[in-house]
């Protein structure tokens, strides 16, 4: 029954959009996928979810460590707020950072209509992948460890480097496969911020949409296709590789 | 690097890419003063996506309690064949871009789709499938580590003590996972209640009848509505901060 | 009177129980005795129910239980960690058994009051699991088993996950109380002094099988074979036998029997004293003796003595 229900929720639509990309046959299906502006938003996309998790991984291990190892005041309330970019809308992610960033912005920045502001947008949603998923290992480790290490001599960026990164590595990567798949799928807070100029800030959900509001759904099947092969292949990879 | 070098870092990343933009919206809203705002999200058309959005939220969300306790308890509880891809199955909402899901649906209820149905797509039934796919993993991902950890030693117990399996799950099983539930319930909600762009594909934004409060955001802003716009964004951040307080209590209970 | 007929029962790649067929008698009190991994836990969950077996049968005073879910067999079980249900009151948890069989509530609270005052918790009835001792949660799981009124008490390893001392009160309370209530009980131990000091009878399971099924002393004295002689007390090797090592007899002067020995170490352990000896011939064996005997043998290390086998025919058994 349970497997009922999935079927109907997710198996069967997933399916449709598979088939629908194959509806003109493979060749169609390549000349979907070989069009210069899909290209375009694919490749940008793929291109900045690389960059964003990248720094995702060092913002987030550095966000977590200071949440676990430092104390200050407020400290719960940070902690709470690493959680915003999860609870709040995407439309409305997007529209804060316009707000701060954006042409009426009070600091004179103005990022709107830029790669950038992609990228800040998807920093913003994926914030708290690699945060929430370091916290608990970080928190877990054992200090007599590091206490060993010290004692043996090790300065602090050495025990850091050699005992505590490897312990975090698995953890930091979980993060950041989850940032990647959520970054390249996002649609929400970029579909303001970046005006959706094809072959400049196109990313490829927007792409989709486009697509699809241009009835040209075997197109959008198959630019879908790729998305979710690309997404399945994280998951799978991260599975796979906390298993090890 | 020095403690404080890291501290702030950290805090200066958080406020430069979180706080400060959340505070903006606040600020932009009440810019002309609160009556303004508070005329901008009491519009019929403010108050229909309103409406809308928490009753797309009521329909999608107990469905997926319902859903989530019963794959969560054959998760952690039993062995079958296709259990791995089960699991797989339950989060790959994770995995899809909204926008994908929002074409599944069309593919498969739309007017040339599998199982074409007039009042699916474009109205409310598409929009809550839209919604419960995308917030389907969180009550199954919470409950199944509660169930896990607590191990089925006090349902065995009470299986000898007399109990049917009803009564083993009602008294047993359910009050044991009812942080996890709540907080699972809480997560889904919040992803429910913020749904952009799965809902916006399946539901031709049709101010008035198929718009959410996130569409409307949308809305408002395409038309150079700021104020409307960041008002309505104010409610959604108001919602979700207090998703947020509600999380922080449940987290507090089950420590 | 619980009888089990040739029960097998085989996991993955292990035979936990092969073809086993003690039986427990009416009212009695009785130990499954082994080592962990040997079969007494698998042994009592199939008699409870929670396991079935691949062959053999299980009878309940003359019943066929072996289909039967564990639900339906009318037995009370006492899990190793109590499995307390957390978020009920003591009161709530003791009277599960009963609400579940929609018992009017009047009669339920009777019950438990009855039942908590036996085991000395009523003050404590409206608490939390998490509120109680270690000792305090067993005495709430046993009540709570024996709410239903069990003709058969199951428990496994019941007093293992407690401190020495707690663990020796609940035993001398547990004895009372079966004395009291008069249900036929099986409990599962790895402990040989706690089977020998509580049981009636003794179930030796090891490796699937029963080695011997007595009472305590016959256990002791006349063991079934070198396993069980060594698991339930202290061996050592004599002359191709394992013999208890307060069967050998330390002789100052030479005597009929007896070999020449050195004293390699000597252990004063409270009132008993044991002695490690080096034969002249043969393999280094342990004597215990008594505080008083070791003083007036003037026993020391690097003494020379004479050794023998008490030749009153103590337990002996031939050693592999």
């Amino acid at each position: 029954m349970t497997v009922g229900w999935l079927t109907v929720i997710v198996l069967i639509p997933l399916a449709a959009v598979v088939a629908k990309s194959l509806d003109g046959g493979l060749g169609d299906f390549w000349d979907a996928i070989s069009n210069p502006r899909a290209v375009a938003a694919l490749k940008f996309t793929l291109g900045v979810s690389v960059v964003v998790a990248a720094i995702d991984a060092v913002m987030g291990t550095l966000i977590a460590w200071v949440l676990v190892r430092d104390d200050f005041r407020g400290k719960s309330l940070v902690n709470a707020t690493i959680d915003l970019p999860f609870a709040l809308p995407t439309i409305v992610a997007g529209l804060t950072l316009l707000a701060l960033y954006g042409p009426n912005g009070p600091v004179g920045i103005n990022v709107a209509f830029t790669q950038i502001a992609v990228g800040m947008a998807l920093l913003f949603v994926t914030l708290p992948f690699v945060v929430r998923a370091v916290q608990p290992v970080l928190m877990s480790l054992d200090p007599e460890v590091e206490e060993a290490a010290s004692s043996l001599g090790a300065r602090p960026w050495t025990v850091f480097r050699r005992v505590i990164l490897p312990a975090l590595r698995t953890s930091v990567l979980a993060g950041v496969g989850l940032a990647f798949g959520r970054a390249l799928g996002e649609f929400g807070s970029v579909v303001l911020i970046s005006g959706n100029l094809p072959f400049k800030t196109e990313v490829a959900s927007v792409f989709v949409f486009a697509q699809i509001e241009s009835a040209n759904v075997e197109s959008a099947a198959a630019v879908s296709v790729v998305l979710i092969v690309a997404s399945l292949t994280i998951l799978l990879g991260i599975s796979w590789f906390a298993r090890r | 690097m020095s403690r404080i070098g890291l501290r702030t870092a950290a805090l200066g990343y958080l406020a430069a890419l979180v706080l400060v933009p959340v505070g903006m919206v606040f600020y932009r809203a009440f810019e002309h003063g609160f009556a303004a705002a508070w005329e901008a999200v009491t519009t019929p058309q403010a108050q229909h996506a309103f409406y809308l959005t928490v009753l797309i939220a009521a329909i999608a969300v107990p469905a997926n309690a319902v859903f989530g306790v019963i794959a969560a308890i054959l998760l952690a509880r039993r062995d079958f064949p296709g259990k791995r891809l089960l699991n797989a199955l339950i989060d790959l909402p994770f995995a899809v871009s909204p926008i994908v899901v929002g074409l599944a649906l069309i593919l498969v209820w739309g007017r040339d789709g599998w199982f074409a149905m007039t009042g699916v797509i474009f109205s409310l039934p598409g929009m809550v499938l839209a919604t419960i796919f995308i917030s389907l993993p969180f009550v199954v991902r919470e409950v199944i580590p509660v169930l896990e950890e607590e191990g089925n030693e006090q349902e065995l117990a009470a299986s000898t003590l007399g109990g049917n399996a009803w009564q083993v799950f009602r008294r047993i099983t359910l009050p044991t996972i009812r942080w996890g539930l709540a907080y699972g319930i809480v997560l889904s909600s919040a992803r429910a209640l913020g749904e952009f762009g799965a809902v916006s594909a399946v539901s031709g934004r049709i101010s008035g009848r198929t718009e959410t409060m996130t569409l409307y955001v949308e809305d408002r802003f395409q038309s150079f509505d700021l104020t409307g716009a960041f008002a309505a964004s104010v409610v959604l951040a108001l919602l979700a901060m207090a998703v947020l307080a509600t999380m922080l209590l449940l987290q507090r209970r089950t420590a | 009177m619980i009888r089990v007929e040739g029960v097998s029962k085989q996991f993955e790649e292990t035979k936990a129980l092969d073809g086993v067929s003690p039986s427990v008698p009416d009212g009695s009190l009785t130990a499954l005795l082994g080592p962990s991994g040997g079969g007494k836990t698998t042994l009592l969950r199939v008699i409870a129910g929670l396991e079935a077996p691949d062959t053999g049968r299980v009878l309940f005073d003359g019943d066929d239980v072996t289909r039967a879910p564990a639900r339906h067999r009318g037995i009370g079980f006492v899990f190793q960690h109590y499995a307390p249900f957390k978020h009920m009151t003591v009161e709530d948890n003791v009277a599960f058994g009963l609400t579940v069989r929609k018992r009017p509530k009047p009669e339920i609270a009777r019950r438990v009051h009855e039942l908590l005052e036996l085991v000395g918790l009523d003050q404590h009835h409206q608490r939390k699991p998490s509120e109680l001792s270690g000792g305090q949660r067993q005495r709430m799981a046993l009540a709570r088993a024996l709410a239903v009124e069990p003709r058969v008490l199951l428990l496994d390893e019941p007093f293992g996950a407690l401190d020495v001392r707690v663990r020796e009160e609940l035993r001398a309370w547990l004895r009372r109380l079966h004395e009291q209530i008069d249900v036929t009980t099986v409990f599962v131990t790895h402990d040989q002094e706690e089977a020998m000091e509580l049981a009636e009878q003794v179930v030796v399971i090891n490796h699937g099988r029963v080695e011997q099924c007595a009472a305590p002393h016959e256990v002791y004295d006349n063991p079934a074979n070198e396993f069980v002689m060594g698991f339930v007390g202290p061996v050592t090797r004599v002359n191709g036998h394992l013999v208890r090592p307060h069967d050998i007899q330390i002789l100052s002067q030479p005597g009929e029997a007896a070999k020449e020995a050195v004293v390699t170490r000597l252990l004063r352990l409270g009132f008993e004293v044991r002695a490690e000896l080096l034969p002249a011939e043969g393999d280094p064996l342990i004597a215990q003796l008594s505080r008083a005997e070791a003083e007036e043998l003037e026993l020391a290390e690097g003494q020379i003595v004479h050794v023998r086998v008490d030749p009153a025919q103590p337990a002996r058994v031939p050693a592999h």
